[in-house]
């Protein structure tokens, strides 16, 4: 339904429906919460709360029908209505893993209030019945390394890996096939990125979501596992454990400067999985939609990318990593693309179909910049171009390329890379490793120099998710700092106070061992 | 947080509700239905057997039964192993006599408005079997046991959408029963599992007994009615819905038949979640090509 039919479609059926229907009752009833959700809410969710707004169709998932009163996040059984708290969280946090933004802070606690009601009024299953009532939950297990280890074994049994994949990235053989109520394609969530959980992402999130299920998506409930014996309740809590424990304790930062560390000791990593990178430190991207230029891109699949970076003053390493759903193009994804791509909607231009690679670039100015200046951050523009390192999963080493804006991109000519790569694709992560020498003697280059920040965006694609071109993930300009080698003083300084506070260390107790022998008659120990 | 509706005995009252439409709020049962299920009160069955007659249903299907697609399981080797032969798509199952299979027939109007049924006991069983469900389509009645059963001992799950019930959507990881009911009558809840994208079944729900399912020679029994002139629609997922007018007289089965064809999938209106009151004025004057 487009917005010009909207409002008189409303009113046409509000007159009709009134009369008889309780549901529609309560909303004349509720000014307030009218005036909040039409306002706020039916953009997306529809001014009859179809789900249907005019934004709808740029939207994976699509925003909730409040019609069949399915709430993914409740504390009640699979199938139940949810409490009001369910739907006042929701509207507080938001869903972390859609387009869908928390309240909390927007509106007051009565229009919050309002708007529970008013949600509840378009489906006639709140009217029918009294407030439903939330399920009684365990207190939690100890994560000690038996729980976890435990929680893998439950993950392994009732087979969790068949849409979440062996290391949950959302890999599992079942994953290309999901759909959610409304026939949508849907990904099972990315284990190991527990902030983007609708719900939340704490260890006692992760059990009530196993307890309840998320209804109107493929996520069942568990609860059935314990009435019959199958599981335990405490196994549930140590898989809910485990689930916790696939993503870092606390959620990434947002890094400004990446900061590559100085190998002095060791060569530099060759390849993707050289042990070398587990050392390094690793900086979280957050990656958006590219939704300036159009055609745009509105559901992007790589939320983020970890980064490492390593130079030894002669060469500089950098290696990126980010959940994907498979390796594209594989041709299990095949159905799901068409649908992803046909679900999206033609506003952005046509789509065909079709095998695309995952893609990732990381661009940077031609030259370091004085001050803050940086070139346009969509590939610069003609008169500040940018410079990239551009991989492909399907073309082989990664290439040097300059662009003067987006959809320029060239790669340079066979005589100007200078770049090494090597890509790696495992249980739905890609790892991308890039290393060049640090000045390449090449114009066409950027040349890095130690202790300077470099800007550094980047940007990524799923082919299988319908990615190419224009639509696909962006990041906004970081910087790239290659860290100088310490100072001697720096390194000396340290060692002479460790050497003198040991030192005054052995005097203390050697003289206190002596005191000790020579008046050591009683046995008063416990004074010590 | 205030809580809106004041206590939390949403379903029993739900519940009861439903009994009390079903009940027709003849005889002052109306209202206390639910307690007196729960006080082992069994209602009888209002049907007079002296009088009463059966309705058979055939549906045939006319021309070449279209070419179903093979079901690829290579995803669950496990359950590709189970088979000697490429397992088939059963969006369309056709007999060797033309019976089409699958098809829900049901008692769609004509019941007398006081009339009401008490829920049968037994559970029906929907298996899942190789990955696919068996039987494909089921008809309960509203309040029945319906009992979900993995045979297969690998990892199922079983997501139900209904329109009118509440749906559910339970794991069931190893081979185990899982029982549930959907209290208000619809046809039909489509059911799937989201761990074998191809598993697709279809329950239909009704507040009376007089329902059934086809076999491969496309029969179905719909049981014995009171005398009278009812209407029958037969249900099937890709063909769409046709309904016919019979008249059940003593001691006699009345014959009532279909016939779908290939034709009809392009513009078949495939009801989902459509609630059913059966209590309706019967006998519809029904286009004759249904007859």
């Amino acid at each position: 339904m487009r917005a010009r039919a909207m409002v008189p479609g409303f009113v046409v059926a509000a007159a009709v429906t009134c009369a008889v229907s309780a549901p529609l009752a309560a909303q004349e009833e509720n000014a307030l919460g009218r005036e909040v959700y039409d306002r706020w809410c039916a953009s997306c969710h529809g001014y009859e709360g179809l789900g249907d707004g005019y934004a709808a169709t740029w939207m994976l998932p699509r925003p909730r029908d409040f019609t069949q009163a399915l709430y993914q996040i409740r504390t009640t059984p699979s199938g139940q209505l949810p409490t009001d708290d369910d739907i006042m969280r929701v509207i507080n946090e938001g869903m972390p893993g859609t387009t869908m933004p928390g309240w909390e802070e927007e509106l007051s606690l009565e229009e919050r209030l309002a708007l529970v009601d008013y949600l509840k009024s378009f489906s006639r299953f709140f009217a029918a019945g009294e407030a439903p009532e939330p399920m009684t939950f365990s207190s939690p297990t100890r994560a000690t390394e038996e729980a976890l280890a435990e929680g893998r074994e439950v993950y392994e049994l009732i087979e969790c890996n068949r849409c979440h994949g062996a290391d949950g990235r959302g890999d599992g053989t079942s994953s290309p096939t999901l759909v959610d109520d409304t026939g949508m394609p849907i990904y099972s969530v990315d284990l190991t990125e527990n902030w983007y959980f609708n719900g939340g992402g704490t260890v006692e999130d992760i059990y009530q979501r196993l307890r309840t299920g998320l209804d109107g998506t493929p996520m069942p409930s568990f609860t059935d596992l314990i009435d019959a014996g199958v599981i335990t309740d405490e196994q549930l809590w140590n898989l809910s454990h485990y689930v916790r424990s696939l993503a870092p304790e606390d959620p990434p930062g947002i890094t400004e400067v990446i900061r590559a560390g100085l190998v002095e000791d060791a060569p530099l990593p060759e390849g993707v999985d050289d042990p070398l990178w587990e050392s390094a430190e690793a900086f979280y991207i957050p990656m958006g939609g590219q939704i300036i230029e159009s055609p745009r891109w509105f559901v992007p699949q790589v939320a983020g990318l970890w980064v490492r970076a390593l130079h030894d003053g002669g060469e500089l390493a950098v290696h990126v990593s980010w959940s994907d759903h498979s390796e594209s193009p594989d041709s299990a994804w095949a159905g799901f693309q068409a649908q992803v791509l046909s679900a999206v909607g033609p506003e952005e231009g046509d789509m065909e179909p079709g095998p695309r690679p995952d893609g990732l670039y990381l661009q940077f100015p031609m030259e370091i910049p004085e001050g803050m200046d940086k070139p346009y951050f969509l590939m610069g523009d003609p008169l500040e171009p940018v410079y990239l390192w551009h991989w492909e999963s399907t073309a082989g080493a990664a290439q040097e390329a300059d662009a003067r804006g987006l959809g320029t991109m060239a790669p340079q000519g066979d005589a100007g890379q200078s770049l090494a790569s090597e890509a790696a694709f495992s249980a739905g992560r890609w790892a991308v490793m890039f290393r060049r020498a640090l000045e390449t003697g090449d114009p066409g280059d950027l040349q890095f120099r130690v202790g300077e920040p470099v800007p550094v965006g980047f940007a990524a694609w799923d082919g299988d998710n319908g990615e190419s071109g224009s639509r696909g993930s962006i990041s906004s300009w970081h910087y790239i700092f290659l860290q100088e080698p310490t100072p001697a003083t720096v390194v000396v300084a340290p060692l002479i106070a460790t050497l003198l506070t040991a030192g005054l260390g052995v005097l203390v107790v050697a003289r206190a061992q002596r005191r000790e022998r020579e008046g050591a008659e009683g046995p008063d120990e416990g004074d010590a | 947080m205030r809580d809106l509706f004041g206590c939390g005995r949403a379903m029993l009252m739900a519940t009861a509700a439903v009994f009390a439409t079903a009940c027709g709020g003849g005889g002052g049962e109306a209202g206390g239905g639910m307690e007196q299920e729960a006080a082992g009160e069994e209602m009888a069955s209002p049907v007079d057997m002296a009088t009463a007659g059966g309705i058979h249903a055939m549906v045939m299907f006319e021309g070449m039964a279209p070419e179903m697609d093979a079901i690829d399981m290579a995803s669950e080797p496990n359950c590709a192993a189970r088979y000697t032969d490429t397992p088939m798509a059963e969006e369309v199952v056709v007999g060797g006599g033309g019976g089409l299979a699958n098809v829900f027939v049901y008692v769609r109007e004509g019941l007398d408005a006081g009339m009401s049924f008490p829920t049968p006991g037994g559970a029906v069983v929907m298996d899942q079997v190789g990955c696919r469900y068996v039987p494909r389509v089921v008809g309960v009645q509203a309040g029945q046991d319906l009992t979900f059963r993995n045979s297969d001992g690998l990892p199922h799950n079983i997501n139900a959408s209904p329109s009118e019930n509440r749906g559910f959507n339970i794991s069931q990881p190893v081979n185990m029963d899982t029982n549930r009911n959907f209290p208000l009558a619809e046809v039909m809840v489509p059911v799937r599992c989201d761990v074998h994208g191809w598993m697709s079944a279809y329950v239909g729900v009704l507040d009376h007994p007089f329902h059934g399912v086809t076999d491969m020679e496309g029969g179905a029994d719909l049981g014995m009615l009171p005398p009278g002139d009812y209407v029958v629609e037969a249900w099937h997922e890709r063909y769409g819905t046709q309904t016919a007018s019979v008249t059940v007289t003593t001691g006699e089965t009345a014959m009532v038949s279909f016939s779908f064809s290939e034709a009809m999938a392009a513009n078949a209106v495939v009801p989902m979640g459509e609630p059913i009151d059966p209590h309706g004025p019967g006998a519809h004057t029904l286009a004759p090509e249904a007859h």
